[in-house]
């Protein structure tokens, strides 16, 4: 004690303090801070990056893929002359589907014929050349309609028809005068109508929701194609995903997190799962297109099959992810149980799976929604296409029957010569980015929904 | 408790539990070498000794918690009331109801108050309806001193508890499941003074029914809780006694440097 020294000042044996006053920021702290600044401002700028990529994503799509949303219509007053459709008048539904479209299509370009006279504009084109105004299934449309009402024939019946994809292309801003001269499916003059037509308030775009609810059309008949088919084909093979996926997955992480012993073997096994997490989609198509197809000879093209390629391909993701949830369930939780004398089995059901779960989710989820924009397996598995023509009936045969998926739908557009195609790719990539999101809003919801704390 | 009392009270009683030549390797880490140790029936036993010495491993050996570890050899005799816990037809699942454990860090169930105490019961099936298990909440919470704190929240999450209610809610479900032995793994280290005087107060209250237990780092809390404490040093067994005597007078001289704070 007595070393202390009694008076408050320093000995004059002690250094003087390092590095002068605090006041002053010395060379090595600078150089330091400024280190720190330049490190923000990097991160920043990646971040900025980052979103200016973004902006100009969802620029791109939205600017390209909103218009697939709206369509053009003709308003035309068909007469449906009794001498055509029903020659014996007695309205018998056998005999008046025996009128192919071929009887429609005069029809239609009779009404077409009246119009240019009724709204009055010159016109040099033929009868027969005024139909290219509309989609080439516009008579179908028509036969549709007077086969599912027989009761119309004989009268004028006010319909709206499809414009071509043109026509609709030249409302949407996408075809021009100048275009025109080198497109033999349309001419200048049949916009000096259309033009006019609008005018009167005879063509007219709104929301196109054949394009969400409808069928794949084919080459000739961009304006008649939707996604909505595809869609369904999409939802069966996610059930296909989901009910085979979670299960599986989720009982082998138990068992290799909670269960197995460590051992080389299960320790090969954790490497070729994270393996097979990286292993290239197209590699499990071809997987699937030799297992499921060429050697068991399940149906080509059928939801029930992509989902199970899917499955092989999300099966790893589920896996990792609910290990990792499993894993962070902290050890003194599964302590608490087995000192209560829980078994193991009892500690994980009661309490390690309940607190896991919203990782389960999340991940199977995340895993589904992978799965669900997933193109290149499916096109080994013969996906892609033009197979979608109608809605499959029954559950079985939305299982069985060939379909397409969203991503390969999108794909075989983007693929077509026709503009118009190009135009519902973006569509559909819209609405398959709606679905994504709709799926990490639901993970992000289960999570809060069943986040515990401990 | 001062240290007449724990003189007073060191009566010997039957012994519940005997192990003879313990070992516990853990890989090729020798960790418990050759323990031989009886401990008795409705008495606190201490184990203490300094970071690493097997006092833990030794405690977890008593209700095959090691088990559990991947790795972890156990070999020797280990008996409770004559029976070998080791014997392969011993389910470590129902010794465990029989040897409660409590442990170092509170780790109640993130679920309610109720359903931390219940859950022991309802797994081994001890209460036929509702009426019961209620009865056996209550006697458990009771049991564990915090009755009187939580019976108005029953159905809060025990998670939501100060930590030595958290202690003191685990030492109630640990006992709610009637075990013989209760396992106490460092119970107070995570806990402030005061709540550690109370969990003390609540060991003592324990030794009226059960066999206790407790691994401690802190010798004062030996000296006031406990009857007989068993000093661990790498290992090995260094000695054991009546608390009142490892505590004034050591025979071993490791034992007294431990005690006087040279070693450790």
């Amino acid at each position: 004690m007595t070393d202390i020294p009694q008076s408050g000042a320093f000995p004059a044996d002690r250094p003087a303090p390092k590095g002068g006053s605090l006041l002053v920021t010395d060379a090595r702290t600078k150089k330091r801070n400024r280190a720190e600044r330049r490190f923000k401002a990097y991160g920043i700028a990646a971040l900025g990056i980052g979103m200016l990529f973004l902006v100009a994503l969802l620029w791109a799509i939205l600017s390209n893929g909103l218009t697939a949303f709206t369509q053009s219509y003709v308003q035309l007053d068909v007469p449906l002359l009794e001498e055509k459709l029903d020659k014996d008048g007695d309205r018998d539904p056998a005999k008046i589907a025996k009128v192919s479209t071929f009887g429609y299509a005069p029809l239609i370009e009779q009404a077409l014929t009246d119009l240019v006279e009724r709204t009055g504009v010159e016109t040099e084109l033929a009868p027969k050349a005024l139909t290219k105004i509309l989609s080439s299934s516009a008579a179908a449309q028509l036969r549709d309609r007077v086969l599912a009402n027989p009761e119309l024939i004989g009268q004028t019946v006010s319909v709206e028809l499809l414009a071509s994809s043109r026509v609709d292309g030249y409302l949407k801003g996408r075809v021009s005068r100048a275009s025109l001269a080198r497109d033999k499916n349309l001419d200048a003059e049949h916009l000096d109508l259309i033009d006019a037509w609008r005018d009167a308030g005879l063509v007219e775009k709104r929301f196109n929701w054949d394009f969400i609810t409808g069928a794949d059309a084919s080459d000739s008949r961009p304006e008649q194609a939707g996604i909505g088919v595809a869609m369904l084909g999409s939802l069966f093979m996610m059930l296909v995903v989901l009910i085979l996926s979670l299960p599986i997955g989720v009982a082998a992480s138990i068992y290799l997190e909670e269960f197995a012993p460590q051992n080389r073997l299960t320790d090969l096994i954790e490497v070729n799962i994270s393996n097979l997490a990286a292993v290239p989609s197209i590699v499990f198509g071809i997987l699937g297109l030799a297992v499921f197809i060429q050697f068991m000879h399940l149906p080509q093209s059928a939801p029930l099959v992509g989902g199970l390629v899917l499955t092989l391909m999300t099966l790893p993701t589920i896996i990792i992810s609910t290990r990792a949830s499993l894993k962070s369930v902290p050890p003194s939780i599964r302590n608490a149980a087995l000192g209560v004398g829980a078994s193991k089995m009892q500690a994980v059901t009661h309490h390690v799976l309940p607190l896991a779960m919203p990782g389960i989710l999340t991940g199977t989820i995340l895993g589904l929604a992978q799965a669900l924009g997933e193109t290149a397996p499916l096109l080994l598995i013969g996906m892609v296409g033009y197979i979608a023509t109608n809605y499959p009936e029954g559950v079985a045969e939305g299982f069985l029957a060939p379909n397409s998926a969203m991503p390969a739908q999108i794909y075989e557009w983007a693929k077509r010569a026709d503009p118009a195609f190009y135009e519902r790719a973006w569509g559909g990539i819209i609405v398959l980015l709606v679905f994504l999101l709709a799926m990490n809003l639901i993970a992000v919801l289960l999570r809060r929904r069943f986040e515990r704390r401990w | 408790m001062n240290d007449m009392r724990t003189m007073d009270n060191a009566v010997l009683n039957e012994t519940k539990i005997t192990a003879r030549d313990v070992h516990v390797h853990y890989g090729t880490t020798h960790a418990i070498k050759g323990v031989d140790v009886d401990i008795a029936d409705r008495t606190v036993t201490a184990f203490i000794g300094p970071s690493g010495c097997g006092k833990s491993t030794f405690l977890r050996c008593l209700n095959r918690m090691n088990d559990t570890i991947p790795g972890a050899v156990v070999t020797g005799e280990i008996k409770i009331d004559e029976a070998d816990i080791y014997d392969p037809r011993v389910d470590p699942v129902q010794l465990r109801a029989k040897v409660g454990m409590v442990f170092q860090k509170p780790n109640p169930f993130p679920k309610s108050i109720y359903d931390n105490v219940a859950y022991g019961p309802k797994i081994h099936g001890l209460a036929r309806n509702k009426a019961e298990l209620d009865e056996i909440v209550e006697k458990a919470l009771r049991r564990g001193a915090i009755w009187d704190e939580v019976k108005d929240r029953l159905h809060a999450p025990g998670t939501g508890l100060s930590g030595g209610q958290q202690q003191r809610l685990c030492i109630a479900r640990a006992v709610a499941t009637e075990p013989e032995i209760l396992l106490m793994d460092e119970p107070c280290s995570a806990l402030d003074p005061i709540a550690t005087a109370q969990v003390e107060e609540l060991i003592d209250e324990l030794r009226q029914n059960f066999s206790v237990v407790i691994v401690t780092h802190s010798m004062q809390q030996a000296a006031r809780v406990s009857q007989r404490t068993a000093f661990f040093h790498l290992g090995n067994l260094v000695e054991y006694g009546e608390t009142g005597k490892i505590f004034t007078n050591p025979e071993d001289s490791r034992t007294e440097s431990y005690i006087s704070g040279r070693i450790g």
